[in-house]
């Protein structure tokens, strides 16, 4: 009890302390006294991450002797890929906790998970689109890795789409875990089928970056910006986290209210 | 510092980052700032979850 | 043994029976063929390129479509809560009716297709190759669907969610499937290539499809 009370001073103090501390789900009570102290230090180290990766990106991350200046669009690109990949992999776990333990926690994870893991992919689909047109000509070429982030995205809205369709956040929560992990056993094979298209359709003709013939210099700035994309999806997974249970409390004290009022 | 002959593709690439991860932390931050309002007052007026005054169970 | 049976037969006669819709697939896929021509124009030479795709995409639409209804009716008259609560293991419940589903809603898709062929003036040969790709890969299609029916019928949601849902997995299978045909008629690759693939992606689906069917209805309340 006294790691709660005194991690939960400096947000509720006086007698909303003793409401915050104790409620009947355990667990996202204990989540939130551990999340409330840490989450300013993470958006700070997101923030500082975040000023040494872009300024690498801009101003040291030399051009590239065949692209010139775009190389820097892909300080944005390689980075929002990762985590899109990274938000399924993480809701796939989070949908192991929903359907193996019902874990209340799980449930709020795989929700909260979806919408960023959908923004992060967006902006992986738009910054491709907007390195594309320099270097290809065109805004969009169905090329096997474009292809294969426009089915994740699809996959994503999919998610996104259950979770709205169903009142009943536990009954979505499992639904959604069923979904994601299929979806997780799909991807790699979806992977596999688009680049087998692809090579069937497009002899080698797009520029590809091979991994390891990228240069220390452009290498560097683009671990530290991934890094701190890194820390931003954590920074706002937890925090969408949060959001997420104190919007059920209220939900659960709005019934309550309105339970009272009828009697 | 010359970004060459494609930097609106290179400048439009970066606001777009902006606007999409700007857009998530405004809304991360809106919505908790919601939630904590809602639930402020519920609670001045009064209303607790049923559980309030029995301790937290040890464990899953 | 004798209850899959009992649960194959019934869904069988349900599918050709008045109110079945056995045939509202077969009837969809004709008309999404046939408005294919006043889309892309009346010229044969592109028709006859496009003409496997174009089979493959109706099937793949026709054999989803179909589908969201396959445990909601069961759910609405009770006979779900039987299956659930039977001695009989829900997976190969599931698989029972799903064999019943292709049986009266995906074969007629793959026998009218080298009909349907004929509009695109695909040759004897390669409609005999269409007809074999989407024989295998018909099934893949519905074991994959069945996940989405199952998931509409545990939140009592059906419409565009099945589709949605489920579409973008059946991907692998249109690219083979189309691929599979294109081979057939002149591709570098030998038919065989993605064909196997083809037939591997059915008996992937055939495992996952049912599992997770069965993990969404037992979840469902």
């Amino acid at each position: 009890m006294t790691m709660k009370d005194t991690a939960l001073r400096p947000e509720a103090p006086g007698p909303k302390k003793r409401s915050m501390a104790i409620t009947n789900l355990a667990n996202p009570s204990r989540f939130l006294a551990l999340v409330n102290p840490i989450l300013p230090w993470l958006a700070a180290a997101t923030a500082l991450t975040f000023a040494l990766g872009i300024n690498q990106a801009i101003f040291v991350a030399p051009d590239d002797y065949q692209q010139g200046a775009t190389v820097k669009i892909m300080f944005l690109h390689v980075p929002s890929a990762w985590l899109g990949m990274f938000c399924w992999g993480l809701m796939s776990i989070a949908a192991l906790g929903t359907l193996i333990w019902r874990h209340p926690l799980a449930d709020v994870a795989g929700k909260t998970a979806a919408p960023i893991g959908t923004a992060f992919t967006f902006l992986c689909l738009v910054t491709g689109s907007l390195w594309g047109r320099p270097m290809w000509g065109t805004y969009w070429v169905w090329d096997a890795r474009l292809t294969s982030v426009l089915i994740l995205f699809l996959l994503y809205l999919g998610v996104i789409a259950l979770w709205r369709t169903v009142e009943d956040p536990s009954r979505a929560a499992r639904a959604a875990a069923i979904l994601t992990l299929v979806g997780a056993i799909n991807i790699p094979i979806i992977k596999f089928s688009v680049d087998w298209w692809n090579t069937l359709h497009q002899p080698a003709s797009v520029f590809r970056l091979g991994g390891p013939s990228i240069h220390p210099a452009i290498l560097v700035p683009l671990a530290v910006v991934a890094l701190a994309f890194t820390l931003l999806f954590l920074t706002l997974h937890l925090a969408a986290m949060r959001n997420e249970i104190l919007r059920r409390r209220v939900r659960t004290l709005q019934l309550m209210q309105a339970q009272k009022a009828g009697e | 510092m010359d970004l060459g002959p494609h930097a609106a593709f290179i400048v439009t690439a970066y606001a777009a980052a902006l606007v999409v991860l700007g857009g998530l932390i405004a809304w991360v931050a809106f919505d908790y700032r919601a939630q904590t309002h809602k639930l402020a007052e519920l609670e001045a007026l009064g209303i607790k979850r049923r559980s309030s005054d029995r301790p937290a169970p040890a464990s899953p | 043994m004798n209850a899959l049976a009992a649960i194959f037969l019934r869904d069988v006669r349900l599918a050709i029976r008045v109110g079945g819709g056995a045939w509202m697939g077969v009837l969809f896929f004709l008309i999404v063929v046939a408005l294919v021509p006043f889309a892309v124009g009346p010229d044969s030479g592109l028709l006859q390129r496009i003409g496997p795709a174009i089979l493959w995409l109706g099937a793949l639409l026709a054999s989803l479509l179909t589908l969201d209804q396959l445990f909601a009716d069961d759910r609405e008259d009770g006979s779900l809560d039987l299956i659930l609560i039977g001695r009989t293991p829900l997976q190969l419940a599931i698989v029972a009716k799903a064999l019943a589903h292709w049986l009266t809603a995906g074969l007629p898709l793959v026998i009218a297709a080298p009909l349907l062929g004929i509009f695109f003036n695909i040759d004897l040969s390669s409609m005999g190759a269409v007809a074999l790709t989407l024989l295998v890969g018909t099934p893949a299609l519905t074991f994959l669907g069945l996940i989405g029916a199952a998931l509409a019928a545990a939140l009592r949601r059906g419409g565009l969610l099945v589709p949605v849902l489920i579409l973008p997995l059946t991907i692998p299978v249109l690219i083979f499937g189309v691929a599979a045909t294109h081979a057939a008629l002149a591709g570098p690759v030998p038919f065989g290539t993605p064909f196997t693939i083809l037939c591997a992606l059915s008996l992937m689906s055939l495992v996952v499809g049912p599992v997770a069917a069965a993990a969404a209805l037992k979840n469902a309340d």
